[in-house]
């Protein structure tokens, strides 16, 4: 992280969150290519991203957003949307939460992983776009399982936690806040952490 | 948003800590030169008693008490801590009644109270006490008729905090404690957020323990106090001194035990005063609040609420993104929402009182004390508006967000 401030988070984080860049202040005069929706108010974060594509050269033109959430999910998104436009859509896909908290000069672990859900929404945009314009090959949220309904959860994601230290429940949601909305994917969910706990550690 | 932080300050986190009246400095920088220790026979440790004693004096006036029922602890966690650890104890020091091999092993409580009583009542239920949560409605009063089921014959001990630091609420601790000890269960009540705001009698109540702190009246920090009642079961937490009759051990932090008694002197001067002054501006804000912000709900009980603290939800709005909006302009408050707090959920009080989670996100509490004036009020009603309005332009809901 950077030098810490006075402030509770990043300059940067601070600088974003004081002047959020790209919001979509007016939805209907704002023709997308592409629009993704992630998180759920009612846990607490919620973000919607729009996007213009270049069509010939595969690029982001535009990316605004919206975001229901607290300081670090508002500078997060705002600094996603710089980091989105100019891209082509394939590295636009692979930009994650740890891009997005490094270009924020760092974000306290838990922040990243409940607040920083903007990639996951630009995905969701550019799959939109895909499947749009009839480029469904390319869509690939259908590859990882939605595990969390409520906040688009994956087992990939789960599998990740496990890799990253996650071993009972409790620790799987501070890292991923998966079940924290409505709770019917517990058992599910433990499954899976199980099941990787076996594949990866061998402990049950 | 502004750029840079206002030179306009006004601070409305009086339920997390008070600043120090000017009074209470002038004596502590006074009392700074008393060194001695209170248990020293010699002059400089006689100096020290005497200051001690004068404020256990104070203390236990303020509250009715006698100067012996009052015990100096480090905070009010620590004097409820104490209270509620009583179960665990050896049983070595009469205290029989409250252990978890006795026929009571059951401690009841509430879903509001604060964690420093949630935890160590969780804690205690792994070595076989048993305890019991009892709900509220949605003005967070607690539910009598829930209680009165729920003590038995088998409890041993009841603790229901008087008002609550989040909503403000206040319980009726003098039924709940009559219908407490009607059973023969010993009573405790969180006096925190109450002490020194509104009046509190412990002979009137009725109550075996209160506890109470310093830095939420105007005093320093690091310093509570217990009342225990006259022949109420007693274990230390902190065993091993002489100090406070053998009660609490540890070298007597004489400047907070001495800060502690000037402050509640001067409650006993500013309380009824300010608390008519703080209603009023109460009434100011809320009113200004409701004209000028539209979906928006109040928590906590409309009349039987601590005079100085109103909390609001703000559809649409996340409480962490609010409170850092308003911190730009100088203004301070704090938030019921799960970011604030680090952990995943949102407030367990507002959640209690059965609101919905969108409106635990978006709750922001405001507690004024004897510092806030009217022209602070208006300055916040004005900003607020203006912070609310941007967060909302920005949030999801705006453009129909999903709500569950």
């Amino acid at each position: 992280m950077d030098k810490p401030s006075d402030w509770l988070y990043t300059e940067k984080v601070k600088e974003h969150f004081m002047h959020p860049r790209n919001i979509l202040m007016d939805e209907s005069g704002f023709s997308a290519d592409g629009k993704g929706v992630i998180g759920n108010i009612k846990c607490g974060d919620e973000m919607a991203l729009w996007i213009k594509v270049d069509k010939q050269k595969g690029v982001i033109t535009d990316c605004k957003w919206k975001t229901y959430g607290c300081a670090s999910a508002i500078a997060s998104t705002s600094v996603l949307s710089e980091l989105a436009i100019g891209k082509t859509l394939e590295a636009a896909y692979k930009l994650s939460s740890q891009d997005i908290a490094k270009a924020l000069g760092g974000l306290p672990e838990h922040k990243i992983h409940c607040s920083v859900l903007g990639d996951k929404a630009l995905r969701a945009a550019i799959d939109d776009y895909y499947t749009r314009n009839g480029m469904l090959e390319k869509v690939k949220a259908e590859k990882e399982h939605i595990i969390c309904q409520c906040l688009g959860i994956t087992d990939t994601e789960i599998e990740n936690a496990v890799l990253e230290g996650a071993r009972n429940y409790y620790q799987l949601q501070e890292r991923t806040k998966i079940g924290t909305v409505c709770g019917k994917c517990k058992e599910k969910s433990i499954d899976l952490l199980e099941k990787y706990k076996t594949k990866y550690f061998n402990r049950v | 948003m502004k750029t840079s932080s206002k030179e306009y300050k006004v601070y409305l986190d009086h339920n997390a800590t008070t600043p120090i009246h000017p009074e209470v400095k002038k004596t502590l920088i006074t009392a700074m030169d008393v060194f001695g220790n209170p248990s020293s026979l010699h002059q400089f440790g006689r100096d020290a008693r005497k200051l001690v004693e004068d404020s256990r004096e104070k203390t236990a006036s303020f509250i009715n008490a006698s100067p012996e029922e009052i015990i100096f602890v480090g905070s009010g966690s620590e004097a409820n801590n104490t209270v509620i650890n009583l179960f665990a104890c050896c049983g070595s020091r009469s205290c029989d009644v409250l252990s978890p091999g006795s026929d009571r092993p059951k401690i009841i409580t509430t879903r509001i109270e604060h964690p420093c009583v949630l935890e160590s009542s969780a804690c205690l239920t792994e070595k076989g006490s048993k305890v019991k949560y009892v709900g509220v409605d949605r003005y967070g009063k607690v539910d009598l008729d829930e209680l009165r089921e729920s003590v038995s014959g088998h409890t041993g001990l009841v603790s229901v905090m008087t008002a609550n630091n989040e909503i403000g609420t206040i319980q009726d601790i003098k039924k709940i404690c009559a219908l407490v000890h009607e059973k023969g269960a010993f009573f405790h009540t969180d006096a925190v957020q109450a002490v020194g705001k509104i009046p509190v009698d412990v002979k009137d109540l009725g109550v075996d323990y209160l506890s109470f702190s310093a830095h939420k009246i105007y005093g320093p920090k690091g310093i509570g106090a217990l009342y225990v009642r006259k022949g109420a079961p007693f274990c230390p937490f902190i065993h091993g001194g002489h100090q406070e009759r053998g009660r609490r051990a540890g070298t007597e932090n004489t400047l907070g035990i001495i800060g502690l008694g000037r402050a509640i002197e001067l409650r006993g001067k500013e309380m009824s005063s300010e608390s008519k002054r703080l209603s009023l501006l109460k009434k100011r804000l809320r009113y200004g609040i409701e004209k000028n912000i539209p979906d928006i709900y109040f928590n906590g009980h409309p009349s039987d609420s601590l005079p100085g603290t109103l909390n609001v939800s703000f559809m649409g709005a996340e409480g962490e993104a609010v409170l850092l909006y308003l911190d730009m302009e100088g203004i301070a408050v704090s938030t019921g929402s799960a970011c604030a707090s680090g952990s995943l959920d949102p407030s367990h009080v507002l959640m209690a009182t059965g609101i919905s989670q969108e409106q635990a996100h978006g709750s922001i509490r405001m507690s004024m004390g004897r510092d806030t004036s009217e022209k602070d009020v208006d300055y916040v009603i004005e900003k607020l508006s203006f912070v609310i309005k941007r967060v909302r332009e920005i949030s999801t809901v705006s453009s129909g967000g999903k709500r569950g």
